[in-house]
């Protein structure tokens, strides 16, 4: 059984559409959030995280956008700039045609409604001493449903989500396995009726059999419910199986861009290449003797100069320590754009590498 | 029962003495609540220099076979049944005074997450040095030289420099290979790692997985390594052991179990994986979840989420079938096939 | 197929498990309590003991404040005084009976008074952080910085004696900690994902503060508090013992240890019987609050 593939026509007769079918769902602009580092008696500040440095991308209606990394790339703290879990630096979000609004306004409050998160799966995530029902119609409940159509709603949405509302209404978290309260989890997400939804790590803490599970559950909810994905993960398997485009971050920016057959078959950025073949394979014959990677990623404190990049790089030459590539026009709203923030792929860079690389489309 | 009867299971084991024998080990967590049957008989026997791999899920009895070893279990608690040997050493009769020279020097473990595993209040150095002057008892000239020696070992860079650092000023890979230089630094004969690359990022994973590899093979240690991902028992591991309810359900050499598993807990794992499945169908994923072991249910522990499960699946555990290259596989659909090698078969007949 | 698995997961729980019940979490904290002999024994001491004290008009043999010239200081066991008579020959064991109402008040009520005051300023310091935070803590830090008797002592001396002034600096001295303790469970509680996932419902802070947080927390303070039980007791009757607290005749433990204390050497056994009873309560309540804290710890 083939499920459908997504696509922009089957979110034209959306009700919630308001910027018609080709209007991107969410258009992130320049985003930016700093956080500081205080030191010493008097609190000042003594140096900051660039956790995410000017960062831009669109998600178009019904897309799984698969955004990759390693830890510390900043794609979390991303997820909760979008979610105005933190307050960002700089930076704007366009949902559906609209901007959001910096206060807490109208604007806002819908933004709530259209984009929620499903966090990952750790004892932090479920309320542990409300029994899950109540958790899932809580969302409900703030925006105003009466109690008992909330607990309908929570009721229904179990039942969506493939746990039996008599079994587990009344059961706490601890009661739960990991992948039922993966499962709660995203019920509970899907409460208020949300568009997009951002998976933040949402199958990596599962075992592989019921990770398997809620992939499918994830794949199911998304056609029936017209749903459009954010799903952050440094698993690339997954994120190869579930996405239609991915964004690669390293060190708070975005390295990388692409539909998920380029990004994979034809990575450009040295990284996504040497991501892609961290990748273990199965067959005991086929071991790595030298680690694709030397060294961690450095410290999003102070980034290397140039191109963050350069100092795990193989092909690093003079100008990409001096200068930091450019990702390209990424809000040409074009979903089969694929590009590399690298010297290499940009011809007259200066890169010796470039005059040889072929151009991108 | 049918035509394909299993060989005679004793034969398969090796004229010479392994270096590490565990029998028949049961392990149980008493509480006044419920007693959890964490690990349910397990049998293997290691060689020396060799590299075994369990997988299995959360709950599977991985870790607390593990740990085991170590006796690293609260006494009042726990009740460890069956026969443990690595060396000369009866693990499960040795005193506790005599154990407590044995971890580290004989055994040594490393753990998950790394942060735990160091002090943070004292510099990597101080802790490397104690370690090994606890079990040495050296000067301290000549544990701090060992701990340089220890972090050169395990390829720190600028080893001088970081035996100085607080854990907190190190990355997660380089404390993963400090706690493994601690591990190490007793010369152990026996390396016991829990899920040492679970908490790092992929590109490090690798790193350290390869490490281990190349110190392994170097001091000639054998090593138990505990992992859920199929990959890294693949980058690491000689033989495999698969783990499902506190059993061995599955063993034998890594090529044969990974590339070619019989038994169908383990061919569900490898097929409900995302790695190179096309996309827009859906995963075979594993219905149902792992058994609670408070209540373990009777017969194969697998079979209420076996798709292949008869009903006589449940009445009775299958005994291990091994073929003459040592793959085992506790299934009653596995059979010896024609080429003499292990072969699930699902017509086969579950007895009655 | 998916379909079908999902079926077959709602079918699965329903199968296995027969000796595992599901129990909420007031449920398995009370399962565990239930086994828990010495917490049990030790909670039906309090409350016999603060039955006792409500009842004491009707349980006491005597008039506690009827004192008599002839029987001053007369052995446990003399006559009808089956605790024998203090130094104005006044019944032992009536006025302990009528003693234990003083008491336990100031052992009780100041702890209720400090928890939902302290906690709810320890709630807020730890929900909100930064500056509301700073000005909290540190007022609190000021009032921790002495030691609780000298600043029991200090206050009850600038306000004077009397029952009501006692309550008062009692409160005021148990307030800190019980802040401290709300402060840090809150702030653990504020970097969970089910608060942030609370705040991106687009729910309002106070409906996040007694939803999420509040329940929460309600635990590690409830078992603080029960711990202060008796430092409050043992506070209060150091405060009458040194006469800041009420004042004679008025029976109370503290009180009662202070007079008795001139006649240790004519009846030692008799002026060690207030002391004896503050020790049992407060051993009680602790041992409670131990059990207590034992039986809430979330790790099924």
């Amino acid at each position: 059984m083939a499920l459908p593939v997504s696509s922009p026509q089957a979110t034209a007769s959306d009700p919630r559409d308001r910027g018609g079918p080709a209007q991107p769902l969410l258009i992130v602009e320049a985003m930016r959030k700093y956080f500081p580092i205080r030191a010493g008696l008097l609190n000042r500040q003594v140096a900051e995280v660039k956790a995410v440095d000017d960062v831009s991308f669109f998600v178009i209606k019904g897309e799984t956008l698969g955004i990759v990394g390693e830890s510390g790339c900043g794609k979390s703290t991303l997820a909760r700039l979008l979610m105005h879990l933190i307050p960002k630096d700089q930076g704007q979000l366009v949902l559906d045609g609209d901007l959001v609004g910096e206060a807490r306004g109208v604007l806002l409050n819908d933004l709530r409604r259209s984009l929620q998160m499903v966090f990952q799966d750790s004892s932090s995530s479920l309320n542990p001493r409300l029994p899950i029902e109540q958790s899932i119609a809580y969302g409900p409940k703030v925006q105003g449903a009466s109690g008992k159509s909330a607990k309908a709603q929570a009721r229904a949405l179990m039942e969506k989500v493939g746990l039996n509302p008599n079994l587990f209404g009344q059961r706490y978290p601890h009661e739960l396995s990991g992948g039922q309260k993966q499962r709660v989890n995203i019920a509970r997400a899907l409460a208020l009726d949300p568009r997009l939804l951002i998976l933040d790590e949402a199958v990596s803490a599962l075992d592989k059999s019921v990770e398997a599970q809620v992939l499918n559950l994830l794949a199911d909810l998304k056609r029936q419910l017209n749903l459009t994905y954010i799903f952050i993960s440094h698993d690339l398997h997954v994120v190869r199986y579930i996405s239609d485009r991915v964004l690669v971050m390293y060190l708070g920016q975005v390295v990388e861009i692409g539909p998920v057959e380029a990004i994979y078959d034809d990575p450009k950025h040295p990284y996504t290449q040497a991501l892609l073949a961290c990748r273990l394979s199965m067959d005991p014959e086929a071991r790595v003797d030298a680690a694709p990677l030397a060294g961690d990623p450095p410290s999003p404190v102070s980034p290397p100069s140039g191109c963050r990049f350069h100092t795990r790089c193989p092909f690093v030459e003079e100008v990409c320590k001096a200068k930091a590539p450019a990702l390209g026009d990424v809000l040409k709203l074009d979903p089969g754009q694929h590009l590399a923030a690298c010297h290499m792929v940009h011809p007259g860079s200066g890169h010796s590498r470039a005059a040889a690389s072929a151009a991108l489309h | 029962m049918n035509d394909m009867t299993a060989p005679d299971f004793t034969l398969a084991t090796p004229q010479t003495e392994p270096f590490v024998r565990v029998e028949d080990l049961r392990v149980k967590f008493v509480s006044r609540d419920a007693t959890v049957r964490a690990v349910n008989g397990i049998s293997f026997d290691l060689e020396r220099g060799k590299v075994l791999c369990v997988i299995g899920e959360s709950g599977s009895g991985k870790s607390v076979m593990m740990r085991s070893l170590l006796r690293l279990h609260p006494k009042n608690r726990t009740v460890i049944e069956g026969t443990m040997r690595v060396g000369d050493h009866d693990i499960a009769g040795v005193s506790d005074r005599a154990m407590i020279d044995l971890r580290g020097s004989l055994i040594s473990m490393v753990f998950q997450e790394p942060m735990t595993a160091l002090d943070p209040l004292y510099t990597v150095g101080d802790q490397i040095a104690e370690t090994v002057r606890r079990h040495e008892g050296v000067s301290k000239e000549a544990a701090w030289a060992r701990a340089l020696e220890l972090l050169d070992l395990v390829r720190v860079p600028s080893p001088e420099r970081r035996l100085k650092a607080y854990p907190h000023e190190l990355s997660g890979g380089l404390r993963q290979r400090v706690v493994i230089a601690m591990a190490l630094s007793c010369r152990p004969s026996l390396l016991l790692a829990d899920e040492p690359t679970t908490a790092l990022d992929a590109s490090v994973q690798i790193q350290i997985l390869v490490l281990l590899r190349k110190i392994q093979r170097e001091m000639g240690m054998s090593m138990i390594f505990v992992t859920h991902d199929l990959g890294v028992a693949a980058q690491i591991a000689d033989q495999v052991a698969v783990m499902y309810a506190g059993r061995i359900i599955e063993y034998g050499e890594a090529r044969d179990v990974l590339l070619s598993p019989q038994h169908p807990y383990t061919q569900a794992m490898l097929a409900s994986t995302a790695k190179d499945q096309d996309r827009d169908v859906p995963l075979e994923a594993i219905a149902g979840n792992p058994p609670d072991l408070r209540a373990l249910p009777d017969g194969c522990s697998f079979a209420p989420r076996c798709k292949y499960a008869g009903p006589d699946c449940t009445l009775t555990m299958p005994p291990p079938i091994t073929d003459a290259w040592g793959h085992m596989a506790r299934c009653f659909k596995v059979g010896i096939g024609p080429a003499g090698k292990l072969r699930f078969d699902a017509k086969i007949a579950e007895p009655v | 197929m998916t379909d079908a698995t999902a079926d077959a997961l709602r079918d699965l729980p329903a199968r296995p498990a027969p000796t595992v019940r599901v129990r909420g979490y007031w449920g398995s904290v009370w399962n565990r309590l239930r086994y828990d002999y010495v917490t049990l024994f030790c909670l039906a001491l309090i409350l016999v003991i603060i039955g006792l004290a409500i009842f004491a008009p009707w349980v006491a043999p005597m008039d506690p404040y009827k004192s008599s010239m002839a029987h001053r200081l007369k052995p446990i066991g003399y006559r009808n005084y089956l605790l024998g008579t203090d130094e104005q020959g006044r019944d032992m064991l009536s006025r302990l009976l009528y003693g234990g109402r003083v008491s336990l008040t100031m052992g009780i009520l100041p702890v209720g008074l400090a928890t939902i005051i302290g906690g709810l300023f320890g709630v807020v310091a730890g929900y909100f952080g930064g500056a509301v935070n700073m000005v909290i803590m540190r007022t609190m830090d000021i009032f921790f910085a002495f030691p609780s008797v000298l600043l029991a002592v200090a206050i009850s001396g600038s306000l004077g004696g009397g029952i009501t002034n006692q309550l008062l600096t009692l409160t005021v001295v148990l307030i800190p900690p019980l802040c401290r303790v709300a402060e840090t469970a809150t702030s653990q509680v504020r970097n969970m994902d089910f608060v942030d996932a609370a705040r991106s419902t687009g729910a309002s802070t106070a409906s996040i503060l007694f939803t999420h947080v509040l329940i929460n927390v309600m635990s590690p303070v409830l078992v603080y508090a029960s711990t202060l039980v008796s430092v409050s007791i043992i506070l209060a009757s150091g405060l009458s013992f040194l006469g800041l607290g009420v004042s004679p005749p008025t029976a109370d433990w503290g009180l009662m240890l202070s007079t008795l204390r001139q006649s240790i050497y004519v009846q030692p056994l008799v002026s060690a019987i207030p002391g004896i009873a503050i020790l049992i309560t407060s051993i009680a309540f602790n041992l409670v609050s131990d059990g207590l804290r034992q039986a809430m710890d979330v790790r099924a």
